[in-house]
């Protein structure tokens, strides 16, 4: 028999999505459908005295102009929920739906114009009247929490949003006892997710009383339903949310945003649908991101580069309010030490606030930052004591026969950080094969005679992947014998009906083809939590491998009773249960399907429910963690500072696969992503707190005239915490890639002595710190 | 990011397109669109009139009448990429081409809009400085002829009026034997570029006779390095003497902005100038 899981099964997606045949929220037409387009503050921090629409109302075409004051909510004063709330937050600040006596960022909401078409909607914006005093604004992080910083809130007396720490081991002891203390001074620099469709919501008041029902872009449609619900003060089950085809989401469609709210009421008291479309520029503003992180950092280590202790201060640019609580910082400071067994830490992160769109998870949310400084110490130790960058790994990694290996830091929820499996050490030697490490200095050499510069660099990761609770998944045997699948996990693109397609379709003996598939409406599927952090196949893998495993139970039961044969003599193949060598005698999963699904008069089977189907909400019994080595060959011109990525190599493991080629695609996806974070994708600030990178020539992604080749390598180290052994695989590409490129031109720059202290690395950056090494050299 | 309101025009001729500009307040011409479209759907620009130049079919085309070679306004960066006679006479340009934007943009923007656009970086002014490009302008008055030298005013602004059009720019190629060479320095390839450099070069008995250098995206508007030209012509074609060269176009004035220091695009014309040169000779001799 074929077995799906495990296999290379082509996306089931593809052909709808690739022959123009998706539906995204802008697809979605109703009748009497308005269009609505948001002002937004161009200011980055003022008072706002008064606001006049009555120009804009004026406009043909225009039906309604809404502010805050407009909206009919239970109390127009309440800001929007905290989302995750933390004791260690201190100033728990968040916005309103549209902005009420005070704006904090460019591009916060401040009044919603609907109209007959968007264009009109826009005409009008220009004529509402807002009066504005302008008050000092704060940008950088690094100067926010300095007593004479600016406030970012009128009212508060600090910039301090929140202050967390992540310690263990006798730290002190560690220093006290150690050979060498090295330090690391350095800023970090994330951009957003740029996802192919833009942020999007289409609400409609269903006529006769059923509630909302509202088409929004997210990742999350039962966060969505419970904020606002909770906001309305309203049954969540009068409020539904449908996630249709997402066009990428990377994380900043995982959280609640003010347009969620102001499009469904603006909806309900204007009596007709009303769509809104986030334009490219806006998505620069009114979509959260990731930004800067400045760390400075001491590692004790012993004379042989063996790591005893890791201390230090983050801090952290968290934006103008704290919509996603401290899930970023959190994110940040758990991941460490990373991958390797440090006995003692003491990292403190302080998050700051700034008059800028607030932040919250991209892709790897806080572990790219966390993943990068680990390394950077790493890297440290191997230019101080003069020793292989991947010796010192070696001889730092936690081993496999650790396994499981509790780091002794905390999660956010107060459990033990714990790595279920892996091999570190197997991974990098991989890694290193993959990339031929052994032969790169002939290569360097013979580069050298030419006047060329090339480098090399490692790095290493762990990846903390499928958080809880769970994720449902519902089974259904339909009488046409088809298998109905339905769970609330939302999918951007990643594959999640193949994925689910291939482990249920063993389970029932049937072809993927015969699954029909539907997700992430909360009128369809009672429960569900949302697709973020690499969790979905460490969630809905199980739940949808133990419904199917419950159906499957039931039909070899029920057959059994209709074959007259025991249950061990019975084959399920091909959608039909049969007797073991007597082929003639068999019954279809359809008709099993009719015996529990009988009409008036007819009679459920003794022992049996109505319905062949099973629910599931198994998941991973904790958080399985995948891992990853990653090696990047790079070329530095030295005139122009321009680097090239010439060779890019990944050995990752993220337990069993259940679709190679997709966690392919993954990872390749996620190295880009992560070559975009190290050389291209700055979103910049001036410093009045406006923003200057708001279009794809200013804000840099990484295109693939850019890209080298991408070799991978899997080691697949099952996980004990599921049933499939399966562990999440959407961020490893990501987390490894920059602290591998920045090693990489500091080992073509080594005769230069240039070490980097910010990325992403630009080319006049890079020119610089050249010429500075070089004038040091001289002098 | 919807266009604010505006009236479309489609003349089919020139003489149609100068009455409509004379009638007109407020229009904005519409070539290849690769620049005013992005900047009406962000409504950065909002005129009451876009005149599109897209039908009139007597703007394009690559025309030679024996030694100067006359370019249509309207003609696509494609057609230039693909013309033989650009290829055999003015192989400097298709070397810039390949800089310019991407394989589906190069199908719609034209070498008029991007001369009359002006953008400090842009390839094609450069390529026009370079070759002593001469521009043909119509207006009410009739047709007026104008050096490229003397285009560019001011930072992207070309010298020409509301009511005049760019119908044509005219080259005369090198008739010796001669060597080329351009190169720029992009973030990303097919973006606007940080610096520019292109070059030609004679040489007669290992003697440089002739050379032009044109640098863009350095300074405000393009420019010809016509100190390092001048000093280059009679000297060998050696490693030292483009050196020298490039320390010419390092000391010359340069922008800064946001992103990108004066030193960084200094440091950029001497390395593309040095890099170029070199290039340029290897050609000119068949090295």
């Amino acid at each position: 028999m074929v077995r799906y899981t495990g296999a290379e099964v082509q996306r089931m997606e593809d052909p709808r999505l690739l022959t123009g045949h998706g539906r995204y929220v802008d697809d979605i037409h109703l009748p009497g459908m308005l269009h609505g387009a948001f002002l937004r503050s161009s200011h980055a921090h003022a008072r706002i005295r008064s606001i006049d629409t009555s120009a804009a109302l004026a406009l043909p075409g225009v039906h309604a102009v809404f502010t805050q004051a407009d909206l009919a909510v239970p109390d127009v004063a309440q800001s929007m929920n905290q989302l995750y709330p933390a004791p260690v937050i201190h100033q728990d600040i968040t916005q309103h739906p549209m902005a009420t006596d005070e704006v904090c960022y460019v591009g916060q909401t401040v009044a919603l114009v609907a109209a007959d078409s968007r264009a009109i909607a826009e005409d009008a914006l220009v004529l509402i009247d807002v009066d504005y005093e302008p008050l000092p604004a704060v940008v950088d992080c690094r100067t926010a929490l300095a007593d004479d910083a600016p406030m970012a809130h009128i009212g508060s007396e600090n910039n301090m949003a929140g202050q967390l720490k992540s310690a263990f081991g006798d730290i002190d002891g560690a220093f006290a006892k150690a050979d060498h203390v090295f330090t690391g001074s350095f800023m970090q620099h994330r951009g957003g997710c740029h996802s192919m469709e833009t942020r999007g919501v289409l609400a409609r008041d269903e006529p006769y009383g059923e509630g909302l029902t509202i088409w929004s872009s997210t990742q999350c449609p039962y966060l969505v339903r419970r904020a606002l619900a909770t906001h309305l003060g309203e049954p969540e089950d009068r409020v539904r949310i449908i996630a249709p085809d997402v066009g990428g989401g990377f994380g900043p469609k995982a959280g609640f945003y003010p347009e969620e709210i102001v499009i469904p009421v603006a909806a309900r008291q204007l009596g007709r649908p009303l769509k809104w479309i986030e334009d490219r520029r806006e998505h620069f503003t009114a979509t959260t991101g990731q930004r800067d992180q400045q760390w400075d950092l001491e590692v004790a280590c012993d004379k042989d580069g063996k790591m005893l202790g890791l201390r230090g201060v983050v801090i952290h640019e968290n934006g103008a309010y704290m919509p996603y609580g401290a899930l970023l910082p959190f994110t940040s400071v758990t991941p460490l030490p990373g991958s390797y067994a440090i006995p003692a830490l003491d990292v403190r992160l302080d998050i700051a606030f700034t008059n800028t769109t607030p932040t919250t998870p991209v892709r790897g949310a806080g572990r790219p930052y966390g993943i990068y400084a680990v390394e950077r110490m790493v890297e440290t130790i191997a230019r101080e004591l003069q020793i292989d960058p991947a010796e010192v790994r070696r001889r730092n990694f936690v081993r496999a026969d650790q396994m499981p290996y509790e780091t002794g830091a905390k999660l956010r929820d107060g459990m033990p950080v714990r790595y279920d499996s892996g091999d570190y050490h197997a991974c990098q030697e991989k890694a290193l094969e993959l990339a031929d490490y052994a032969g790169f200095k002939a290569r360097q050499d013979a580069a050298r005679t030419q006047g060329r510069y090339l480098g090399i660099g490692v790095s290493a990761c762990i990846e903390d992947t499928g958080v809880g609770p769970y994720e449902g998944t519902t089974v259904k045997i339909e009488p046409s014998g088809k298998i109905m699948v339905r769970t609330g996990a939302a999918s951007q693109g990643q594959g999640h009906h193949t994925m689910i397609a291939q482990i249920v379709s063993d389970q029932l003996g049937v072809q993927p083809e015969d699954i029909m598939f539907e997700a992430a409406d909360t009128g369809k599927f009672p429960q569900g939590v949302g697709t973020i952090g690499s969790r979905v196949t460490a969630n809905v893998g199980p739940s949808s491998f133990d419904a199917a495993g419950q159906v499957r139970e039931t039909v070899l039961k029920l057959a059994a009773e209709t074959l007259e044969a025991a249950e061990q003599d019975l084959e399920l193949e091909d959608g039909e249960v049969r007797v073991a060598g007597a082929p003639d005698l068999k019954v279809t999963l359809g008709e099993l399907a009719l015996k529990l699904a009988p009409m008036s008069g007819g009679k459920i089977p003794a022992g049996f429910s109505p319905s062949l189907e099973a629910t599931s909400y198994l998941g991973s019994s904790g958080s399985p963690v995948a891992s990853g080595s990653n090696v990047a060959e790079v070329e530095v011109d030295i005139g122009t500072g321009e680097v090239r990525v010439l060779r890019y190599s990944v050995a990752h493991d993220c337990g069993n696969m259940i679709n190679p080629m997709m966690v392919d695609g993954q990872i390749i996806g996620g190295v880009v992503h992560g070559i975009g974070n190290a050389l291209f994708e700055r979103m910049i600030y001036d410093e009045q707190g406006q923003p200057l990178t708001t279009n794809y020539g200013e804000y840099l992604l990484p295109l693939a005239s850019e890209m080298p080749h991408i070799d991978i390598v899997h080691q697949e180290t099952p996980s004990p915490l599921n049933p499939l052994g399966v562990k999440g695989a959407g961020e490893g590409g990501t987390i490894p890639a920059a602290p591998a490129i920045v090693a990489a031109i500091e080992n073509a720059l080594a005769d230069f002595g240039v070490v980097i202290d910010y990325y992403p690395v630009d080319p006049q950056y890079l020119t610089e710190l050249i010429d500075a090494a070089g004038a040091q050299a001289a002098e | 990011m919807k266009p604010g309101r505006f009236t479309y025009h489609d003349p089919t001729t020139i003489d149609e397109l100068i009455g409509l500009l004379g009638s007109l307040d407020d229009a904005k011409l519409l070539a290849g669109g690769q620049s005013l479209m992005p900047m009406l759907n962000m409504r950065f620009s909002q005129p009451d009139h876009v005149v599109d130049l897209n039908g009139i079919d007597e703007l394009a085309g690559i025309t030679t009448n024996g030694s100067a070679l006359k370019i249509g306004a309207m003609t696509r960066q494609a057609a230039l990429l693909k013309s033989n006679e650009i290829a055999d006479q003015i192989p400097v340009m298709q070397a810039a081409l390949q800089c310019v934007g991407h394989f589906q943009t190069r199908y719609r923007g034209t070498i008029g809009g991007s001369l009359c656009h002006l953008d400090p970086s842009a390839e094609l002014p450069l390529i026009a400085l370079l070759c002593d490009a001469e521009l043909q302008v119509a207006g009410p008055d009739g047709d007026r002829s104008i050096a490229m030298g003397e285009w560019p005013l001011a930072y992207m602004m070309p010298s020409i009026s509301e009511s005049e059009i760019l119908k044509s720019i005219n080259i005369n190629p090198w008739p010796q034997r001669h060597g080329f060479a351009f190169e720029e320095i992009a973030r990303r390839r097919g973006d606007f570029a940080i610096v520019g450099v292109g070059c030609q070069l004679a040489i007669d008995n290992g003697v440089i006779s002739k050379a032009v250098i044109a640098i863009g995206g350095a300074n405000q508007v393009p420019y010809r390095l016509t100190e390092a030209e001048e000093a280059l012509v009679g000297q060998p074609a050696t490693d030292d003497v483009f050196a020298a060269a490039g320390e010419v176009a390092r000391k010359q004035d340069a922008m800064s902005d946001a992103y990108i220091t004066a030193a960084y695009r200094q440091r950029l014309a001497n390395v593309l100038t040095k890099r170029t040169l070199a290039t340029a000779a290897q050609r000119a001799t068949g090295e």
